[in-house]
């Protein structure tokens, strides 16, 4: 049974400090705003290769960047979140997903290939084989011992090399927070018709912590500060994804609406005001980002 | 005839790379035999759990980290479970990100040990962009393969064959005027060209030797193509399977350059099974010499 508040943690919004709270609320309307853009620029036709949207999923990266800063990050496809969450530029985002030179990889791979090594942020691209950053985050973690974070969905945790990683991971006491973003699907096909066991379970098994919870960021933001002094570790978080696999299409209604709840929880501790303020910024930013008459100039349309 | 052997070259290349803070990652390392003596007992040796996708994975992180990892690959069979961290996402990196991951791949084959231990695989490698491919068979060109390696910021798939192990010799090209053919050779098939050549000369055949050991990038300098200039027939020897392969792929480089018939003797289209007669084997002097008579005769050129 999915329900959004397996394992979390009440009042969550009130027990984080303000900051950190309305410091996540910023980074998850930093992409829920930039894929507003971006799926206007879809429909009018600027940007016309496949795009993977993190709405929906957006308060993992968005509570993870904050309680986890400064890992060597290795995501999936669904990336724009995490990019984004941990700082990396969103206007060289948009360039990526226009096929621009000035692009995150100067527009050579695209929106689930999003890599960024400025501004402190150590993220290596990913080339589109589900699971396949898993191994690579672990010997990456194995050759320089740095703090290193690896972030795939429900489907990849079924790849053989991504389980064998994470017993490779255990083996060894590699210091990598193992991140599932469950939302249940692999493109179409649900977690119950393709498996009957728990990452979280097989992770435990080969003897490293792991958890599985719902996407309440404040919970988010709590267990991985925690778990991340204890690597490596694994969070399977259930999430919903908002979007179509792959386009800006919808699949009918989510099961649950994370943006909503997180912004009920703010008014419930009192920070809806400055909540407000955030989100408005950050829209206007996005604003400027996806603005029509650049975006007529740069796609030459 | 030279002082170490291959296996010990590469050994002690291993051992001062390992010392100088580079990795070595592998399966069964330590316990059987070090690889054919050929891995030194040193630090930083990692043994990989048997996980061949996951393994090659982890040694493409370690070659992001910088590490420089020396990926042992036992047999060449295995390198299609290897295939996917190493043609995916090594080979791809510069391309799509402007980065690297050199690891080195040391990938064994190896002749006679049945379906799954005879394998040779370099060809697949040549196919993708992004890799370097070498096959060295003597003390200097290892040498020199790992010279370029250190150099260079690519993956390399270096096509080790445990028949060049004990050799110590440098194998030279065999030039001499007025040759009938010119046989070019790859990997193993080296040593048997070599002995080709001899059986060919019984024959009254006149016979270049020339030896490749860089498969990608695959340059057609002057020592290639001279010696096919002055014979005007060529064959190409591979100890992998001829479709698609190394061989079939140098000769059509070399025809298209000199517009000389050249032809590719690699395994033939079935699998490598036990048993002698279904073996498959590498093409050895005596499938050489066939071939060559066969080409000959062809161009109207009949020796007995
Ligand atoms: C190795 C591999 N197999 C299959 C695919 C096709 N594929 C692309 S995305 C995807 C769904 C993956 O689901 P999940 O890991 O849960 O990520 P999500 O899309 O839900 O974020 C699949 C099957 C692929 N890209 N790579
Ligand atoms: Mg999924």
């Amino acid at each position: 049974m999915r329900v959004p508040d397996l394992a979390v943690i009440e009042n969550g919004a009130a027990i984080v400090p303000e900051d950190i709270a309305l410091e996540i609320y910023r980074r998850i309307c930093r992409t829920r705003t930039f894929e507003e853009g971006l799926i206007k620029a879809v429909k009018d036709g600027f940007v016309t290769s496949p795009v993977y949207l993190s709405s929906g999923q957006e308060s993992i990266a968005a509570a993870l960047s904050v309680a986890v800063p400064g890992p060597v990050i290795f995501a999936q496809h669904r990336c724009h979140g995490v990019y984004l969450s941990y700082g990396g530029d969103p206007v060289k985002l948009r360039d990526e997903l226009m096929g621009l030179p000035t692009g995150t990889s100067g527009g050579r791979a695209g929106s689930n290939c999003i890599q960024c090594h400025e501004n402190g942020v150590v993220m290596h691209g990913h080339h589109g084989l589900i699971g396949e950053n898993v191994p690579i985050a672990v010997g990456y973690a194995l050759a320089s011992k740095k703090s290193t974070l690896a972030i795939f969905g429900d489907g990849a945790a079924e790849e053989d090399y991504v389980l064998s990683s994470l017993g490779f991971a255990a083996t060894h006491r590699l210091p990598v927070l193992f991140v599932c973003e469950d939302n249940n699907l692999s493109i179409l096909t649900a977690v119950e018709t393709r498996r009957s066991w728990k990452v979280s379970k097989v992770a435990a098994a080969f003897g490293m912590e792991a958890v599985d919870l719902s996407d309440d960021p404040w919970t988010i933001f709590l267990k991985a500060k925690e778990l991340v002094k204890k690597t490596p570790a694994l969070m399977n978080i259930h999430t919903c994804r908002a979007n179509w696999h792959v386009g800006i299409g919808t699949d009918g209604p989510v099961e649950w609406d994370r943006f909503l709840d997180v912004r009920n929880a703010l008014k419930g501790a009192g920070l809806w005001d400055k909540a407000q303020k955030i989100e408005e910024a950050e829209r206007f930013c996005m604003e400027k980002v996806w603005e029509q008459g650049q975006l007529r100039r740069l796609s030459g349309k | 005839m030279g002082t170490r052997t291959v296996a010990e070259t590469i050994r002690e290349i291993t051992r001062a790379h390992l010392e100088g803070g580079g990795m070595l990652l592998g399966e069964s390392i330590s316990a059987v035999g070090w690889v054919n003596n050929t891995v030194p007992d040193a630090g930083n040796i990692m043994e990989l759990p048997m996980t061949d996708v996951a393994g090659a994975g982890i040694a493409v992180g370690s070659a992001l980290a910088g590490r420089r990892p020396i990926f042992v690959v036992r047999f060449q069979d295995f390198l299609i479970l290897n295939g996917s961290p190493l043609i995916f996402y090594a080979a791809k990196l510069k391309g799509l990100h402007e980065k690297s991951a050199p690891v080195f791949v040391r990938a064994i084959a190896a002749e006679g040990l049945g379906p799954v231990h005879s394998g040779v695989l370099h060809s697949l490698f040549m196919h993708f962009p992004g890799f370097k491919v070498a096959s060295p068979m003597t003390p200097r060109e290892y040498e020199d393969v790992w010279r370029v390696y250190m150099e260079s910021d690519d993956p390399f798939i270096c096509s080790e064959h445990r028949a060049s192990y004990s050799n110590k010799d440098e194998l030279t090209d065999e030039i001499m005027a007025g040759a009938d053919i010119t046989i070019y050779a790859i990997s193993a098939t080296r040593f048997e060209a070599k002995k080709a050549a001899r059986l060919l000369k019984n024959d009254g055949v006149r016979c270049n030797v020339v030896n490749i050991v860089w498969l990608k990038p695959f340059t057609l300098t002057k020592r290639i193509t001279e010696p096919l200039k002055e014979s005007r027939i060529g064959l190409v020897v591979d100890p992998g399977h001829e479709i698609a392969g190394a061989s079939e792929s140098i000769a059509y480089s070399m025809m298209i350059n000199t517009g000389y018939p050249v032809k590719a003797l690699g395994l033939e289209d079935r699998t490598k099974c036990l048993c002698p007669p279904l073996q498959n084997r590498a093409p050895d002097a005596g499938r050489i010499v066939e071939a060559a008579k066969e080409l000959l005769a062809g161009a109207g050129r009949v020796f007995t």
